[in-house]
């Protein structure tokens, strides 16, 4: 009898498809169950980001920046603000570098409960998802306090901020955090040592620290793979060197290093980390500071160009900006990280079955938004 | 290593594919490099002991002005020794033609075709250089100054934006 000769089946993934996060066609080359080649399309949620910030004024983009990322849009307002910043040599009140630090922060930890809680989804977990909403909301109850806004805040400017927080929200950030720490208890006993789940993520899409280096993948997915970057450590901008917190690392605790189970993990210790952070800026904030006194009434950077990064929930995101001088700005890119951290997909997808490529995928926390820009 | 000696140790390596330094009108002192030769230069950059440039953060497109020639710039990161540099290439508006350095960093790869998509620079030796963010269809590089939008695309008009 000769060999059995399946045929390869391409299946198209998306771009309609709940577990795409987002507007995202995949492409699967399949032998039966396995997935032996992964094309990603991107695209569908192109809004020429980069096209309009050519046309606006440089306060103007801000709002556009929350658009891109906008499960951590405080991120993105304050990557940029600080680029703009930097150009034009802007020295900030301590009480505006303390507030943007407590709202980065914030957000940080609202964006790895979408990504924990999705990623729970996507393997079958519909429960801890529900959790996870539930601590998301009193984040953005908090945002809504000082911001009006719960989703795209508008909130921190080239100089300074929106407007101050209003009084009580130190005391109801307190509160927040003295229930967080019990909250992440509750995740990991229904999540993180969840049998069926440990079986779904565990070994599977290993990411090797060379790989993930190469292709460009940063944040929480590189750190799941051991290696040591953090930008708010590695270079701290801001007055992120004030701050006592730990960089967690993959440890490949229920199988490989960089497996999805360890891309999981990083997040959920990487939320008590950022509320470590968040606390301590608390007990520092001075009481006594102006945030819009540095705003600048014209924002003209000088004739130039810079590539500034800081470390977004998903990763590296970097502002390259040219000025000529003028208050629209020449060029502005946004190397936003999930785009170099899907782009991987196809290197850690391969050989795995269909219902593990979407483990892989929700491990790798993208935002379509970000990606197409 | 600063920008400085790095530019020192190219320029004496590769002769007259390095062009230029720039350090005033920059917050990341640049080398201005030969379009042809940046695939060399940044394997050079890559392998050697001394730089051990192992991480290309960002990788972008760039007109000034009509007038004016495209550019790409490199931004490169050694994770092992923590220093920076960043590079760029002129080309010709009219046949922009770049060496790719995709098979180099696999990041690269969605970055050029990034570029390809939106300034038409062409990436020699890229594997699979299409479009990325636009449709396969669409007509002219939107980036580019001198962008003129069609009229129509499959039939629907393009509104026009000024």
């Amino acid at each position: 009898m000769g060999r059995l000769n399946a045929e390869e089946m391409v299946l198209n993934m998306g771009p309609q498809h709940p577990s795409t996060h987002g507007v995202l066609r995949l492409k699967l080359r399949t032998d039966g169950e396995i997935v032996s080649h992964i094309e990603p399309v991107i695209g569908y949620l192109h809004r020429s980001f980069e096209k309009h910030a050519e046309n606006l004024e440089y306060q103007m983009v801000t709002p556009f920046t929350g658009r891109c990322d906008y499960l951590a849009a405080m991120g993105s307002e304050h990557g940029y603000a600080m680029a703009v910043e930097k150009m034009m040599g802007i020295e900030l009140p301590e009480r505006v570098e303390y507030l943007r630090v407590i709202f980065a922060e914030l957000q940080r930890i609202a964006s790895h409960l979408v990504a924990v809680g999705a990623f729970g989804l996507d393997v079958g977990a519909i429960t801890p998802f529900i959790y996870c909403f539930r601590e998301r909301e009193l984040i953005l109850d908090l945002f809504e306090m000082a911001s009006g806004a719960r989703l795209l805040y508008n909130y921190i400017w080239i100089g300074g901020l929106a407007h101050d927080v209003p009084p009580g929200f130190v005391e109801k950030t307190y509160e927040f955090l003295d229930a967080f720490d019990e909250r992440v208890a509750e995740y990991n006993q229904i999540l993180t040592g969840n049998k069926i789940f440990i079986e779904r993520a565990a070994d599977i899409g290993v990411m090797t620290p060379e790989v993930a280096i190469n292709y460009g993948v940063t944040g929480p997915s590189l750190r799941a793979s051991g290696v040591n970057i953090d930008i708010r450590r590695t270079e701290p901008y801001s007055i992120y060197d004030r701050f006592d917190f730990d960089v967690p690392l993959g440890q490949g605790l229920q199988g490989t290093i960089g497996d999805s189970w360890d891309r999981y993990y990083v997040r959920v210790l990487e939320m008590t980390e950022s509320a470590k952070i968040i606390r301590q800026a608390l007990d520092q904030l001075p009481v006594e500071g102006d945030v819009k006194s540095a705003i600048p009434r014209r924002i003209r950077p000088p004739k130039g160009e810079i590539y500034f990064r800081s470390e977004n929930p998903r990763g590296e995101l970097g502002y390259y900006i040219v000025s000529n001088g003028k208050n629209v700005p020449l060029r502005l890119k946004m190397r936003s990280p999930a785009f170099s951290n899907l782009s991987v997909i196809n290197e850690i997808g391969q050989g795995w079955m269909i219902s593990d490529v979407i483990a892989i995928l929700g491990s790798l926390d993208i935002v379509l938004g970000e990606i197409d820009r | 290593m600063t920008e400085q000696e790095i530019y020192a140790d190219l320029s004496k390596k590769f002769g007259d594919k390095v062009i230029e330094f720039m350090e005033e009108g920059t917050l990341n002192p640049t080398v201005v490099v030969d379009a042809a030769a940046i695939a060399k230069i940044v394997t050079y950059l890559k392998d050697d002991e001394r730089f051990q440039f192992d991480s290309l953060m960002n990788l972008a497109g760039h007109d000034g002005d009509v007038e004016a020639d495209l550019s790409v710039i490199y931004h490169l990161v050694s994770t092992e020794l923590k220093h920076y540099i960043t590079l760029k290439v002129f080309t010709s508006r009219v046949e922009p033609k770049v060496a790719s350095v995709a098979v180099i960093y696999r990041t690269a790869n969605w970055h050029e075709r990034e570029a390809f998509d939106l300034y038409g620079i062409n990436f020699e030796g890229h594997p699979d250089l299409k479009r990325i963010l636009l449709e396969d269809d669409w007509e002219g590089y939107p980036l580019r100054k001198d962008y003129v939008p069609a009229e129509f695309y499959r039939g629907m008009r393009i509104e026009k934006v000024k």
